[in-house]
C-alpha cells in the first residue's frame, strides 16, 4: 500500500470510514436504526455522518427492530440501498421475521426481478462485561437462512473492505461486527477505498501440523497462543474465515488435506452451529486426510452468563493451546 | 371528509344504500361514466375469476386459494384510483386490484397453481409479490414511502392488510413508522369480520381500526368497503393527501369476506346463514349494479351477458395455464442469490448427476 494515505484505525473507525466512502459515492445509500442519528450510535460508528450527510440519509429511526429491517425491504424495493443497525446481537430477534420472510426471499419470491441490497450491522459477542441479551454469538441462526449472506470481520481493515463490499453487493448481508474488538485494536488501514470479496476465507499465518478457524474477536485470541505453540513446536495454519456464509469450503479443505487437523475456536454455542459446518466440510472434503479427530473450541450450549460468571464461558488463549495441542498429539 | 367522518366521530362513511340508491350527493366522488362503467365491468371479471378459481380448486386443478367474494368494492375503487406509478403492496386478497395493477389472470393462476413465476407479474411496474405472513409487508409499504418520499417522487403506496393483521406488531409498527416520517402510505384494511375462523370482536376490543390511526398522529376513516363511491372517494381524498406529502392514511373498509377464507376452509363451522344473509344485502356489485341501471348507464341483464363472456375468456386463460410445464431445477436455485454461492451450484450440479444416472437405469 506504499503511497496510500494510511491513518491508524480502530474498527469503530474502520466502520465509519466505509460508510463515509459509500455515502459520498452513492445517492443511493441511507443509514438508519436507533439512536444512529444524532448520537452516531451506542458504540459511536455512525458518529459525525449525520452531520456530513444530512437527517434523510443518516437517521434515528423509532424503536422497533422488525420495522428497521422491514422498512429497510421496501426502500431496498424502491431503489435505495439502505445500511441498518440493529443496536446489539440480543435485539435481532423481533426483526427475525422479517429477515428470513422477506429479506431472504424477495428475490426469489419476484423472480429475481427484486434484489435486496440491504447490509444489518449487528454488533455481536461478549467479553465487554455487558448486561443480559448483550453477549451472544448467534450467527448460526442466520447462516442457515437460504437467501442471507453473513460476514463477520476480524480486523480494521477487514470491517472497512467487507462492509464496502457487502454495501455493494445485491444480497441481503448480515455484518456482525465483534463489538469486543470496536476498539481493541488499532491499525493503519488506507483512507482510500477499497473492498475484500465475500465468501473467501484468508490464511493468517500458514502452517503445517493443524488448520486452526476462527473468526470475529476469537482471531486474536487464537493470535495470542500462538507464541507459546510454537514454542511447543506447533506449526498452526490459522484461517479467519471471514464469511460463515458462503463458506469457502475450498481454502479450509485445501489446509486440512495439508495438515490433516482441525480445530475450531468461536464463541458461539457449540451444538448445532458453524463449527459442525465447519467439520462436515472436513469430512466431506478431506475425509481420508485426518489424523485427528476434528475439534470445536466453543461456547458452552448454556446462556452466556452475566460478567460476573463470563469468564467462564470466555475462550482463553489457554484453552486454545489446550486443545490445539491435545489435537496435535492426538 | 378526513374531518366530518374523522376515526372518534364512529361514522361510518357511506354514500350508497343497500340498494344502491344515493343517500347523500354531498361526496359523491367525480368520476367519467365510461370510467364507472368499466371499473363495474372490471369488479364483474375480478368476481367471475374469483368464482371459476374456487371451482377449479374444487375440481383439484388449482391448490388452495383465499376467494375475494364480497370484497370486490375495495379492489375496484382501488384500481380505479391507482396511478401507474403508485405502488401496490398486496397481503393476499386483492384480486380485483392486482390485475388493475399489471398482473395477468394466468400468472395469478400459475401461482396458486404452484409456480414462483406466477408472483413476479412481468407486465407491472411498483407491484410487490403477494405476501402470505400477515402484516410484514406493511413496514414494505413505509420503507417504499420513504423512498419516495427522498426522492421526491410523485407517488403513493397503496398497502393491504385484513383485521386479523392489524393485531400483528408489524401493522402497529409500520403505520408507527410511516406517521412518524410522515410517507405517503394508505394502509387499506379490509375488514372482513374474520381471520380465518375469528371474529372481529376477539381481535380487538378497539372499536374499530380506523379509531387507532388518532394514537398514530395520522387521519383515519370508517368507510362502507361494499360502497363503491364511499371507498372510490376515501381513496381519492387520500391519494391527494399524500401527494401533498402530509403523510399516510388508514382507511378502515368494512366489508364481509362472502367466501371461505381459503378453499381448506369451512366457514359454516363459525357462522351462522343469519348473518351471511344479512350481509348478502350488502353485496358490493349488486348495489353498484342498481346505481348505474338507475342511471341508465346499464342494461338489467348486462351483468349475465358480461358474465357469460367472461367465463370463456376465463376458462381459455385457465387452461392455457394448465399448459406450464413444471418448474425447472434450475429454477429453484437460480434467483436466490444476485451473486450464487459455489455451495448452491455445487448442490444443483449433484442434484443433476443423481438425475442423469436415473434417467440411464
Amino acid at each position: 500500500m506504499e503511497g496510500v494515505p494510511m491513518k491508524i484505525m480502530n474498527m469503530v473507525n474502520a466502520v465509519n470510514n466505509a460508510l463515509d466512502i459509500k455515502l459520498a459515492e452513492d445517492p443511493d445509500i441511507v443509514v438508519y436504526g436507533e439512536d444512529v442519528g444524532v448520537e452516531g450510535g451506542v458504540f459511536r460508528v455512525t458518529e459525525g455522518l449525520q452531520l456530513k450527510y444530512g437527517a434523510d440519509r443518516v437517521f434515528d429511526s423509532p424503536l422497533a427492530e422488525s420495522a428497521i429491517v422491514g422498512t429497510a425491504i421496501g426502500m431496498a424495493a424502491a431503489g435505495l440501498r439502505p445500511v441498518v443497525e440493529m443496536q446489539f446481537c440480543g435485539f435481532v430477534y423481533p426483526a427475525f421475521n422479517q429477515i428470513i420472510s422477506h429479506l431472504a426471499r424477495m428475490r426469489n419470491r419476484s423472480r429475481g426481478r427484486i434484489s435486496m441490497p440491504v447490509v444489518v450491522r449487528i454488533p455481536y459477542g461478549g467479553g465487554i462485561n455487558a448486561l443480559e441479551h448483550h453477549s451472544e454469538s448467534m450467527e448460526a441462526l442466520y447462516a442457515q437462512i437460504p437467501g442471507i449472506k453473513v460476514v463477520i470481520p476480524s480486523t480494521p481493515a477487514d470491517a472497512k473492505g467487507l462492509l464496502i463490499s457487502a454495501i455493494e453487493s445485491d444480497d441481503p448481508i448480515l455484518f456482525m461486527e465483534p463489538k469486543r474488538i470496536y476498539r481493541a485494536i488499532k491499525q493503519e488501514v488506507s483512507e482510500e477505498k477499497f473492498s475484500i470479496p465475500i465468501g473467501k476465507a484468508k490464511i493468517i499465518t500458514p502452517g503445517t501440523d493443524v488448520t486452526v478457524v476462527a473468526y470475529g474477536a476469537m482471531v486474536r485470541e487464537v493470535q495470542k497462543a500462538l507464541p507459546k505453540l510454537k514454542e511447543a513446536g506447533i506449526s498452526v495454519e490459522l484461517i479467519d474465515l471471514r464469511t460463515i456464509y458462503p463458506m469457502d469450503k475450498e481454502t479450509l479443505a485445501q489446509s486440512i488435506r495439508k495438515t490433516g487437523r482441525i480445530v475450531f475456536v468461536a464463541e458461539e454455542p457449540t451444538s448445532f452451529g458453524v463449527g459442525a459446518e465447519i467439520i462436515a466440510v472436513a469430512n466431506e472434503e478431506a475425509f481420508l486426510y485426518l489424523q485427528a479427530p476434528p475439534k470445536r473450541v466453543s461456547g458452552f450450549d448454556t446462556i452466556v452468563p452475566l460478567p460476573k460468571g463470563e469468564h467462564h464461558y470466555i475462550i482463553s488463549p489457554e484453552k486454545i493451546f489446550y486443545e490445539i495441542q491435545k489435537t496435535v498429539k492426538f | 371528509m378526513f374531518k366530518e367522518f374523522e376515526a372518534t366521530k364512529k361514522k361510518v362513511f357511506r354514500i350508497l344504500d343497500d340498494n344502491g340508491g344515493v343517500i347523500s350527493n354531498k361526496h359523491m366522488p367525480v368520476i367519467e361514466d365510461q370510467q364507472l362503467i368499466d371499473a363495474y365491468h372490471n369488479m364483474v371479471f375480478a368476481r367471475t375469476a374469483d368464482h371459476m378459481t374456487v371451482s377449479y380448486q374444487r375440481q383439484g386443478r388449482i391448490f388452495t386459494y383465499p376467494p375475494n367474494y364480497g370484497q370486490e368494492a375495495i379492489h375496484g375503487a382501488t384500481a380505479s384510483v391507482m396511478r401507474p406509478n403508485d405502488w401496490l403492496v398486496p397481503a393476499f386478497r386483492e384480486m380485483g386490484a392486482w390485475l388493475a395493477k399489471g398482473a395477468s389472470l394466468k400468472d395469478i393462476f400459475l401461482y396458486f397453481m404452484g409456480y414462483e413465476v406466477g408472483n413476479t407479474w412481468p407486465a407491472a411496474n411498483h407491484f410487490l409479490p403477494i405476501s402470505v405472513p400477515i402484516a410484514s409487508q406493511l413496514p414494505h409499504a413505509a420503507g417504499i414511502g420513504y423512498a419516495i418520499k427522498y426522492k421526491k417522487l410523485d407517488e403513493v403506496v397503496f398497502a393491504f392488510v385484513g383485521d386479523g393483521g392489524t393485531s400483528e406488531g408489524d401493522f402497529h409498527e409500520a403505520l408507527n413508522f410511516a406517521a412518524v416520517w410522515k410517507v405517503p402510505v394508505i394502509f387499506i384494511v379490509q375488514n372482513n369480520q374474520f381471520a380465518i375462523s375469528v371474529p372481529f370482536r376477539m381481535q380487538t376490543a378497539s372499536d374499530g381500526i380506523a379509531i387507532k390511526s388518532v394514537a398514530y398522529g395520522m387521519p383515519g376513516i370508517q368507510v362502507d368497503g361494499n360502497d363503491f363511491f364511499a371507498m372510490l372517494k376515501t381513496l381519492q381524498e387520500a391519494s391527494a393527501y399524500c401527494r401533498e406529502g402530509k403523510g399516510p392514511v388508514l382507511i378502515e373498509a368494512i366489508t364481509y369476506r362472502k367466501g371461505a377464507h381459503t378453499t381448506s376452509d369451512d366457514p359454516t363451522k363459525y357462522r351462522t346463514k343469519e348473518e351471511e344473509e344479512s350481509w348478502e344485502k350488502k353485496d358490493p356489485l349488486r348495489r353498484l349494479k342498481n346505481y348505474l341501471v338507475s342511471k341508465g348507464l346499464l342494461e338489467e341483464t348486462e351483468d349475465r351477458r358480461l358474465e357469460e363472456q367472461y367465463r370463456q375468456e376465463i376458462d381459455r386463460i385457465f387452461t392455457e395455464a394448465e399448459n406450464q410445464p413444471a418448474s425447472s431445477l434450475e429454477d429453484v436455485f437460480k434467483y436466490m442469490y444476485a451473486d450464487m454461492p459455489d455451495d448452491l451450484r455445487k448442490q444443483q450440479v449433484e442434484h443433476e448427476n443423481f438425475l442423469q444416472w436415473k434417467e440411464s437405469l
